[in-house]
């Protein structure tokens, strides 16, 4: 089924598609058809060789601030812009609102300007071997601007403040236009022929980069670069760079600043000496103290000799009084000692021991004696009996019976069979009652 | 010390009281440095004491120089 739209509709949705896909973007291409109505808006289209777009510039976004400002849209002039595509319904045209807009493809300046500082730099002359330390407290500071505006009144305002007793030379020139920097190169020459300032501040406000110009021109970053004086660039704002920034000594982000580069802050170096007097006085009446204090220590350590003597004396009686104190306790502690000993010992005298040994060594000697009486008795009847024993086995009671034993004279050893015995022999033979001796006349058999 | 400039004189004295923070100077020395720090303190301080402002302006060119009287527009109020 086919869906039928009206006009209104198909704009819309074409609006909704275009502005959805599309949002922010960079456009850029040459302006045509310009013009500017009552309303402030501008209108124009943006081309390339094949093609175009419409383009509005409307006010309420405000033309931007800084340095663009001074840009001026022109007929057949270069541009980039940041833009929001977006469909005007009443006419379905689809259009451009521009949101800013920068100049494309000037670049002849910025060209030539990148050309002479690359071309310079590589002279050397921004090498910060040549860089001139500025003055501490400068004499006199050679201020090169405008007479007029906002640059030297910040100036002489910043310096005024800082060190009220600030001299400035003021050499008027122009910081604008096609003659400027042969004024400013005019005013360097006049400031080193009066020779009384011993720094140069070199000052204008911001402007555009055709405004700044001057301060890029060759013949006076040569001038600034060959001169004996230091030299401080304060050109523009703090984002604008000139050549002359590059050449000179010090390179101060604004007017102000580099017044406040060139002279101390007064109260700071007020503030400073008077700690520095505090120091000086403090240290040198702690200087003088620590002297007097060792002088007295050494008065003190420097005696008369004569009280050493008296000193050593007392020293010495002391001494001698505690050895005495010493001696005597030492022998009363023998002393208590000694007696203790001594009625230890008396306790322990062997005396009664001896007496009672005595004593008892007689009831021993006693003991023993009928002990010793009794014992004998035992035995000798004892012997008495075995005796009686003894007899009836011994062999004289067989020899009793005519029995006798014959032995060797030689060995004494009895003679048990005829075998034992040589001819001759001499034997001793024994009877109950007496021995003789005898020689063996005959050996028979066994 | 009429020529002498303000930077060195207050290095001078910081480093004279340096030396004598550490105290370890002959007394002669020492009193000669606390005379010499005293000299150059009232020095540096009469300097900053000055208040007489010049602004004048260089006018015409090196062979003709001009130096005027420049009038300052007070407009900050201070």
């Amino acid at each position: 089924m086919k869906e039928i739209l009206t006009v209104s509709q198909l704009n819309e949705n074409i609006k909704y598609i275009l502005e959805e896909t599309f949002g922010f973007v960079w456009v850029e291409g040459e302006v045509s058809n310009l013009h500017r109505p009552q309303s402030g808006h501008i209108y124009f289209t943006i081309k390339d060789d094949k093609s175009q777009i419409r383009a509005v510039y409307f006010r309420k976004y405000g033309f931007p601030k800084n340095r663009v400002a001074d840009f001026e849209l022109e007929e057949g002039s270069s541009v980039l812009c940041r833009a929001r595509l977006s469909v005007y319904p009443p006419r379905g045209d689809y259009q451009l609102i521009i949101e800013s807009v920068e100049p494309r493809g000037v670049g002849a300046l910025q060209k030539a300007f990148e050309q002479l500082k690359a071309k310079l730099a590589a002279e050397g002359l921004f090498d910060n071997q040549y860089k001139k330390e500025l003055p501490f407290i400068p004499g006199r500071i050679g201020v090169i601007t405008s007479p007029t505006g906002a640059v030297i009144r910040d100036i002489l305002n910043v310096t005024k403040r800082r060190y009220p007793a600030a001299d400035i030379l003021i050499a008027p020139v122009k910081v604008q236009g096609s003659d400027a920097a042969a004024e400013i190169i005019q005013a360097l020459a006049n400031l080193h022929a009066h020779g009384s300032v011993d720094v140069i501040i070199i000052a204008r406000g911001g402007g555009s980069l055709e405004d700044l110009a001057p301060f890029n021109e060759e013949s006076l970053a040569r001038k600034i670069f060959s001169s004996t004086i230091p030299v401080i660039s304060a050109i523009g704002h703090e984002t604008d760079f000139t050549i002359c920034d590059f050449v000179a000594d010090l390179r101060a982000p604004t007017p102000s600043a580099a017044a406040e580069l060139v002279v101390p802050q007064r109260l700071e170096l007020l503030a400073k000496i008077i700690n520095l007097k505090k120091r000086a006085i403090a240290g040198f009446g702690r200087y003088m103290t620590d002297r007097r204090k060792g002088l007295l220590g050494l008065q003190e350590r420097f005696k008369d000799p004569r009280r050493q003597v008296t000193d050593l004396q007392i020293h010495l009686d002391d001494l001698q009084q505690r050895m005495q104190r010493d001696m005597r306790h030492q022998r009363q502690y023998l002393a208590g000692k000694l007696q203790k000993l001594e009625l230890s010992l008396k306790h322990s005298s062997p005396e009664k021991r001896i007496q009672e040994t005595r004593i008892l060594l007689n009831n021993l000697q006693k003991d023993t004696q009928a002990n010793f009486r009794s014992y004998w008795a035992v035995r000798h009847e004892r012997l008495r009996k075995n005796a009686a024993v003894l007899n009836s086995l011994s062999p004289l009671a067989v020899l009793q019976r005519g029995y006798s034993i014959t032995r060797k004279l030689s060995s004494g050893e009895i003679v048990r069979s005829a075998g034992m015995l040589a001819t001759n022999e001499e034997v001793n033979i024994q009877l109950a009652k007496g021995k003789f001796q005898a020689r063996v006349e005959k050996i028979y058999g066994e | 010390m009429a020529k002498e400039k303000f930077e060195d004189a207050l290095e001078k004295l910081e480093d004279i009281v340096k030396k004598m923070e550490a105290g370890d100077m002959p007394l002669d020395d020492a009193l000669k440095s606390f005379e010499e720090g005293i000299k150059l303190i009232r020095f540096c301080s009469a300097k900053l004491d000055e208040t007489q402002r010049r602004v004048e302006q260089l006018l015409g060119n090196e062979d003709s120089l001009k130096v005027k009287s420049f009038q300052e527009e007070d407009g900050d109020g201070n």
